[in-house]
């Protein structure tokens, strides 16, 4: 137990972090737009196609839901550009990957909330003349968002710590930042203390925001 | 009858429909007219295709045979006989033409009540917000919720979320309103206020086809009630003759005796 807990290096680094968190952030924001609309499409087409497309979306997500992301990140950064004459950035490469494995994730979310919006609110859209697609924005798509908002805000957050893994091909986000100062000052306990202090609160407000959200909606259900 | 009557041809006129769900007939050659302002009440134990029937009408379920005409316009298929399906568009816009009230109210859980009525009014009629707010009014004052316009669904009573159901189906104008089972679902507390909005509706003219198991209020405001039993028309005729206890349908006096046994 002789070890002194000093913080003074980790403040002296701090920009590593609060950049990195930064930059944790926007990864997440992008890569769940991206993955979100993948999702919301792909949902969409799922519950209303036959069985080749049906089975074609299911394997895509099974085939996500089964790799470790980590592996789909180094696949994508180092694997595709060998192959293909393609190149990219570390960050656009990982907001890549990231978008296609929430996508995957968000479909599953979004095609249980359509199959679960009640009947008989689709028969009250046929039954006054709404055509199929009027049907999907004004009645099933309101719906869906209401009921699947707490599971969407769970993969949110899990999505945002996810952007952890970009570490691994040196994009500088948050843990990136903290493997950096560890590297550099050996500080290992006090930089993953702040930093998972900095996860932590991150998360918790962000589940907050979006709790907030859930309970407008629910109150206006 | 009357030789006005008739002359008029009937605004519902379904033929020989028959539905089966996979090996279950649920309809068996069903026919049954509906004239301009004629309040027709199907009654019949469960499962003998009375919703079925009413869900055909705007082709909610689709049928294997026979045929369903609207002001002469064969409902869901391209020609009678043909099983050619209309296409989409086709329905949603016949499927304006006919309102249906629901036994679980259905009303959109995201938009007020007004906001419930004017859905219809500006995607399917293509009336401006303002418009379609001061027919939902209108409607809504009918129902008695004038106050009530910008409450949600569920702010409101089972009785005030059917009612606002109602208003949603006449505010489209139809030319037929299809009632099913509209107060199986409602404390009976609260049935009443509700059958006083469709009463009214039936004195202003509006053709109905209902479906419910409220026998004394079918035998008020019906003009003729249809008796299903087994997919099938089993009777039909002036609610008197109908609902009379010594009537020869012995089907019907069953269901009647059944029915006055677990009602009364």
């Amino acid at each position: 137990m002789g070890y002194a807990l000093n913080f003074n290096l980790i403040w002296r680094h701090f920009d590593k972090l609060w950049g990195g968190l930064l930059l944790s952030l926007e990864l997440a924001v992008i890569s769940i737009a991206i993955g979100t609309v993948i999702g919301l499409v792909l949902a969409v087409w799922y519950v209303s196609a036959g069985r080749v497309v049906r089975a074609i979306i299911a394997a895509y997500v099974e085939f996500i839901r089964n790799v470790p992301l980590i592996l789909l990140v180094y696949l994508v950064f180092y694997g595709v550009p060998t192959v293909v004459d393609l190149a990219y950035s570390a960050p656009t490469s990982f907001v890549l990957t990231l978008s296609v494995y929430s996508g995957a994730y968000l479909v599953e979310v979004f095609r249980s909330g359509l199959e679960a919006v009640p009947r008989g609110q689709l028969d009250a859209g046929k039954a006054i003349g709404l055509t199929p697609w009027q049907r999907l924005i004004h009645v099933r798509l309101p719906t869906m968002l209401r009921i699947t908002l707490p599971a969407l805000s769970n993969t949110f957050i899990s999505l945002f710590k996810d952007t952890s893994i970009a570490s691994v091909i040196s994009v500088p986000e948050l843990t990136f930042g903290a493997q950096w100062i560890n590297f550099n000052t050996f500080r290992i306990v006090e930089v993953y203390l702040v930093t998972t202090a900095m996860y932590l609160v991150t998360g918790y407000i962000l589940l907050f925001g979006l709790r907030l959200v859930e309970r407008r909606f629910r109150a206006a259900r | 009858m009357s030789d006005a009557t008739n002359a008029s041809p009937a605004l519902l006129d379904v033929r020989d429909v028959s539905k089966a769900f996979g090996a279950v007939e649920v309809l068996r050659s069903v026919s049954l007219q509906v004239k301009r302002g004629e309040v027709v009440t199907v009654i019949g134990p469960s499962g003998s295709g009375k919703t079925t029937l009413l869900r055909c009408v705007n082709f909610l379920e689709s049928y294997d045979s026979g045929s369903i005409r609207i002001d002469g316009k064969e409902v869901g298929y391209r020609e009678a006989g043909t099983r050619q399906r209309r296409s989409e568009r086709d329905l949603a816009a016949m499927r304006a033409e006919t309102g249906m009230v629901f036994q679980s109210f259905n009303l959109f859980p995201h938009l007020t009540a007004a906001g419930n009525i004017m859905l219809g009014l500006t995607k399917v009629r293509g009336k401006s917000q303002t418009e379609a707010r001061q027919i939902a009014e209108h409607w809504l004052g009918r129902v008695g919720l004038a106050h009530k316009a910008d409450s949600l669904p569920a702010e409101l009573s089972g009785g005030q979320q059917q009612r606002v159901g109602i208003a949603r189906a006449v505010a489209m104008e139809p030319k037929i309103l299809l009632l099913d089972e509209i107060t199986s679902a409602l404390d009976p507390e609260l049935v009443g206020e509700v059958l006083a909005v469709v009463r009214s509706l039936a004195e202003d003219g509006m053709t109905m086809l209902m479906v419910t198991h409220e026998m004394a209020f079918a035998r008020d405001a019906s003009s003729r009630i249809v008796f299903m039993a087994d997919g099938g028309v089993s009777a039909v005729g002036p609610p008197k003759e109908i609902l009379a206890a010594e009537t020869s349908n012995e089907r019907l006096r069953t269901f009647l005796a059944r029915f006055r046994a677990s009602h009364f």
